[in-house]
């Protein structure tokens, strides 16, 4: 079961992280952390997804930090001085996401762009139109706000499954499923396998690359939905960066960089890794934030010499003979 | 779909296709019967790997018309091929290698419920499906786990699944060992029993007499010849391949050379898998040969000796020096020089101009920190670009902008500007105009009576046995005889070749 | 200058012509652009500014322009530039300045050569191998400065931010000065045919006897120089260092300006000259929005449209080689 090792070496690594934080820390082994921990990185967990199926098919989106950013500033501005409902607003801003992504996945199928400058330029233009839009952090007051952040599954012992944090559950689920069970997500692990190969045997390679960057970007506008309920508000500058946690936390949960190979899964298990460091920092109180980004870049150089280590010793061991007829 | 027996499923009726001014097909004429295991067979550059493209589309013809079960059909992709019937599996198999074998089979009409693959379903209907083909393997595992056989047989499955009447079968068996070969075998007869044509392009000639019905051979973009299997000799298929074109008359054999001073010896010299260890031993001015057919360790023996794949046994000495022979760094401060056969992807460097890749090789031996002047580089290239009459006589022109030819003497010019002690030739006038082919010749015989060692890869057997003072024979990887003297000829090469293997183990 | 040891750019007209056009543009905008004053020994104006302000983005882009030349990338340099100018921050005022510059640039060798060996020698992909230090290198830098903006008064580090040379800033002479460097390095040893070679083609040079492994790896331990002193620089600008900030994004413009120059992300041929004026016209931009009393915010959206308008002008020659190599496979 070798093509588990990296999963099941990414869930390892978690656990042992979090039980050395419970043996550091008496009241860290509780179901409230836990669930922090998902509301801390649900926007995370739900950009990381999309980002797990871009790098599969061989891509990678560098803009999902900036369309967050322009989601948040939109909310502000539809919600609060248009006065659009913020049910309607989530509704155009998905559409526009969806729109940007198909955008993006277009100009690399049909100019034969590298993914890495088309989304480049993606991320600048997004960046760039949400600054346009405001500069400032616009508070967002829309009672559905408020409602949706009191509403929560309380769970005991001052735990509580919030509204973001379901949601996120609820991508991570439906990402694995359409990863893992239809016919689209073979077709996406196809495509990393080998691009000219899969369009050989049948499959449109444009078309699912273009939904593959409409999903990406359609997440980054829910994770950017999630980052503005959970901040109750807008702002240009919010979520910078992300796209590095996300490529991370994929790696960090086995996804191969060059395409082919991940899982939804790991990948939650990477956004928890990484939401395990910072909750480390914040309860060892003297530690410092620097110490979460050279964890997280040490754990990203552990994985990719592992999965190198991997690919060689696969490379060199001779394949399966022909079990005899 | 009661058929009579000798109805053709697949009619191609003159062919024809030229590439920029170079004609790759001539009026080809190619007849594939159901339930027949046609072997296509022909050296690189014969017109095999065009007529399957413009067979199945992914090439357009210039000329010929093209039917299936007698219906006209003119496919323009490769997909529209395989909906029309007719499917290709090449010898990289195209696959996705990261996906289950039974995503593999399925991959675009898995069976689904309500948007979702059935898993258990589809490997239920795999399993069913690579059991027809003899094959026991797990069927969850992904398809890279399994051996390039196994691989081969379950794009065979997928095809034949889809509904294909024709199969095409590109060299599948170049890379499989005796027993993958075998198991093969039995899947492409059982095929053959099913009624489905099969067109199997191969090197190896052991296999077509195992497993094929008729032949057909193709040469410099001609139809050559084609038979029943039992109406073509071994000798006569090796000559229609490789044979007579020019008449033995217009050859002048060279005097016959003594061995001159020992520059290198190699022995007991192979790497597992790709060449048998052999002896060999250079001599300066002297021509060594290798013949044989595509695939039979021709090429790898060049590249062995020149270290750009590194051998893991046996010994070379060099000037009397025991060599590693590890890069082909190391070969170029020896004194080698080796002009590999795919020009334009492992020789020309086809951005830059003509005089730096000139420059090249001499450039890496004298190393980063002694750089060539422009004038030296100039005048490197002048002196070449004029000794080898490279056309158009511009130094600064993109070296991917000339013809075949040029680009063949301007790497010549590249190694010979390095002075080399050994220069590695492989198919030096492959793909070439007769002008520059007669050169080329010229050029050999001349750099030989300088003092060079040659070791030289050709399948142009008139030719070789033109210049070469000696030629050694290939057969499935293993250097199997040495012709000098009189025994070097066109017919004693071509017998080596075609010596059955059965008969000299 | 017929000794010089390059080449004139053949297809550098375009570049030259994008950069005149923009400061003629910002003329237009701002009339007084082209003034110049002496003030203190020092020259200023906005001309001056545009060569100052580019200097980091000019600096960076001559080490990508290797990597990118060599069919690579780099992403860590942003990172990199943090932390140089932490390090050079935090010893500015207790060392002399040979050993700050020492120890700055030294760093950036280091990280240089982490990247090359990961590329070169474990084989992994430049884009792979470098986002680990692009990652973990902020996180080292704010180690280095515990997370505070580290300020120092040394006179002699804050002169490469303030002092002048001739009446110039010393980042446009250190620019210029890198740029000959380099020039003389690439051009005046083999080094810029092999990498050329390489780049284009790393088949074809391998078996030409070119060592791949060594050049590639010089390559990046370059780029991290490159990085470093772009670090410094910046340091020196602010007088001090702000590990979360400084760098940012810089990566991107670097690559960009290499872009702009003319170098394909695919390899082979480069120019250095023109990746300095391609992060000249990435400058001479923003500074040209800023005086146009257009909102700083537009930046992005220009920088969107040109990264758009470039790819677009390079789309025929890439879809043209991506035919080209398919022919090939089959």
């Amino acid at each position: 079961m070798i093509r588990f090792m990296p999963l099941a070496a990414t869930t390892v690594v978690f656990l042992l992280g979090f039980l050395a934080c419970a043996i550091a820390f008496p009241n860290f082994a509780s179901l409230r952390v836990v669930m922090d921990l998902l509301t801390d990185n649900a926007f995370l967990g739900i950009v990381a997804v999309g980002m797990t199926f871009v790098i599969i098919s061989g891509g990678i989106d560098l803009s999902v930090g900036a369309v967050i950013g322009f989601t948040t500033v939109f909310l502000a501005l539809a919600i609060e001085r248009a006065g659009i409902p913020p049910v309607a607003a989530f509704a155009l801003i998905l559409v526009i996401c969806a729109l940007y992504g198909a955008l993006m996945g277009a100009a690399i199928q049909y100019f034969e762009l590298p993914a890495f400058i088309v989304t480049l330029a993606g991320m600048f233009l997004a960046r760039g139109a949400s600054f346009l839009l405001s500069t400032e952090s616009i508070p967002i007051n829309a009672p559905l706000y408020a409602d949706l952040a009191d509403n929560a599954l309380r769970l005991g012992g001052g735990a509580r499954l919030t509204v973001p944090a379901m949601i996120m559950l609820a991508v991570v689920l439906g990402g694995a499923a359409l990863l893992h069970f239809t016919r689209f997500g073979a077709n996406v692990y196809a495509l990393g396998g080998s691009r000219g190969s899969a369009a050989l045997m049948g499959i449109d390679v444009g078309r699912t690359t273009v939904a593959i960057y409409t999903l990406s970007s359609v997440l980054a506008g829910v994770a950017g939905i999630v980052f503005s309920l959970y901040t109750s508000s807008g702002y240009s500058l919010s979520a910078v960066g992300v796209e590095l946690d996300a490529i991370a936390a994929a790696v960090i949960g086995g996804t191969l960089l060059s395409g082919g190979y991940g899982f939804v899964f790991g990948t939650f298990v990477g956004v928890l890794i990484q939401g395990l460091i910072q909750t480390y920092i914040t309860f060892d109180g003297t530690l410092s934030s620097w110490w979460a980004k050279i964890a997280t870049g040490l754990l990203l150089f552990a994985f990719i010499a592992f999965q190198q280590a991997t690919l060689h010793v696969a490379r060199r061991r001779r394949p399966a003979g022909v079990t005899s007829p | 779909m009661d058929q009579p027996q000798a109805s053709p499923l697949l009619t191609a009726t003159g062919f024809c296709k030229s590439f920029a001014g170079f004609v790759a097909l001539d009026h080809v004429d190619f007849t594939l019967h159901a339930g027949e295991i046609h072997a296509l067979l022909g050296e690189n550059g014969a017109g095999k790997s065009t007529l399957i493209k413009t067979m199945t589309g992914v090439v357009q013809r210039d000329a010929g018309s093209l039917t299936l079960n007698g219906e006209e059909i003119a496919p323009h992709s490769a997909k529209e091929a395989a909906k029309a019937g007719i499917a290709t599996v090449y010898q990289e198999v195209n696959l996705a290698p990261n996906l289950s074998v039974a995503q593999n089979l399925f991959l675009g009409r898995q069976p689904t419920r309500l948007g979702f693959v059935r898993e258990g379903e589809m490997r239920r209907r795999a399993r069913a499906l690579v059991a027809e083909f003899g094959l026991d393997v797990d069927v969850s595992l992904p398809l890279e786990r399994y051996s390039v056989a196994v691989q081969h047989i379950v794009a065979i499955a997928r095809a034949v699944d889809l509904s294909a009447r024709v199969l095409i079968l590109d060299e599948p068996t170049a890379s499989l060992d005796a027993h993958e070969v075998e198991v093969l075998f039995a899947v492409m007869r059982q095929l053959r029993a099913r009624g489905i044509g099969i067109v199997f392009v191969t090197h190896f000639l052991d296999q077509v007499y195992a497993v094929c019905d008729r032949i057909t051979v193709l040469r410099n973009g001609r139809l050559a010849g084609t038979a029943a299997v039992a109406d073509m000799p071994r000798m006569d298929l090796v000559t229609m391949m490789l044979g007579h074109e020019l008449s033995e008359a217009t050859h002048v054999r060279p005097p016959h050379r003594e061995g001159g001073e020992t520059l290198a010896i190699f022995s007991g010299f192979g790497k597992a898998g790709y060449v048998e260890p052999f002896d060999l031993t250079l001599q300066k001015g002297r021509v060594v040969g290798l013949a044989g057919l595509l695939g039979s360790g021709r090429t790898e023996t060049a590249r062995l000796v020149f270290g750009a794949e590194r051998a893991d046994h046996g010994s070379a000495t060099v000037a009397g020096r025991e060599a590693k022979l590890a890069s082909p760094g190391e070969a170029l401060r020896l004194g080698f020089g080796y002009c590999p056969e795919e020009r334009k992807t492992e020789g020309i460097v086809a951005e830059l101009s003509v005089r730096e890749n000139i420059v090249l090789a001499l450039q890496a031996r004298r190393g980063v920190l002694k750089p060539l002047s422009r004038r030296e580089q100039d005048a490197i290239a002048r002196r070449f670009i004029e000794l080898l009459d490279i056309r158009p006589p511009d130094p600064e022109r993109p070296i991917g902008l000339l013809s075949g030819g040029n680009q063949q003497k301007a790497l010549l010019a590249r190694w010979l500007a390095t002075e080399p002690r050994l220069l590695i030739l492989d198919e030096p006038t492959r793909g070439i105009d007769v002008g520059a082919h007669a050169e080329i010749i010229q050029l050999i015989r001349k750099l030989c009576a300088e003092g060079m060692a040659l070791l030289i890869v050709s399948s142009e057997l008139e030719e070789i046995v033109t210049y070469a003072d000696e030629v050694i024979v290939l057969r499935d990887r293993a250097h199997v005889a040495r012709l000098t003297g009189d025994a070097l000829s066109v017919s004693g090469i071509l017998g080596a070749i075609a010596a059955d293997a059965s008969q000299a183990a | 200058m017929s000794a010089m040891p390059f080449r004139l750019p053949r297809i550098g007209t375009s570049q030259v012509a994008a950069l005149l056009a923009i400061l003629a543009m910002n003329w237009l905008v701002s009339p007084q652009f082209f003034e110049i004053r002496l003030q203190d020994g020092r020259l200023f104006g906005s001309l001056i500014d545009v060569l100052n302000r580019g200097a980091p983005v000019a600096l960076l882009s001559l080490g990508m322009v290797l990597v990118v030349a060599m069919r690579g990338i780099d992403l860590s340099v942003g990172a990199v530039m943090a932390i140089a100018g932490a390090i050079a921050a935090s010893l500015a005022d207790s060392h002399s300045l040979p050993v700050v510059l020492a120890a700055a640039l030294g760093a950036g060798l280091l990280c240089g050569l982490w990247n090359g060996i990961l590329v070169a020698v474990f084989g992994i992909q430049p884009i792979v191998a470098t986002l680990i230090l692009m990652v973990a290198g902020r996180g080292i830098a704010q180690l280095i400065t515990e997370g505070r903006i580290v300020t120092f008064t040394s006179p002699s580090l804050a002169w490469f931010g303030g002092g002048s040379v001739l009446g110039l800033p010393p980042p446009v002479v250190l620019t210029l000065a890198m740029l000959v460097l380099t020039l003389v390095i690439v051009r005046g040893t083999a080094l810029g045919l092999l990498i050329e070679a390489t780049g284009a083609n790393a088949k074809a040079s391998a078996l030409a006897g070119v060592g791949t492994r060594l050049i590639t790896i010089a390559t990046y331990v370059w780029c991290g120089l490159c990085a470093a002193l772009a670090g410094v620089v910046a340091a020196a600008d602010i007088l001090g260092a702000d590990a979360n900030n400084a760098g940012l994004w810089l990566e991107l413009d670097a690559i960009l300006a290499v872009v702009i120059g003319g170098t394909s992300l695919l390899g082979g041929r480069f120019s250095l000259v023109l990746a300095v004026v391609g992060a000249l016209i990435i400058q001479a931009m923003n500074t040209g929005i800023l005086l146009s009393g257009f909102p700083p915010e537009t930046n992005l959206i220009v920088k969107a449209m040109v990264v758009l308008a470039v790819l677009l002008a390079q789309s025929p020659r890439l879809s043209g080689l991506a035919t080209f190599l398919r022919g090939k496979s089959r």
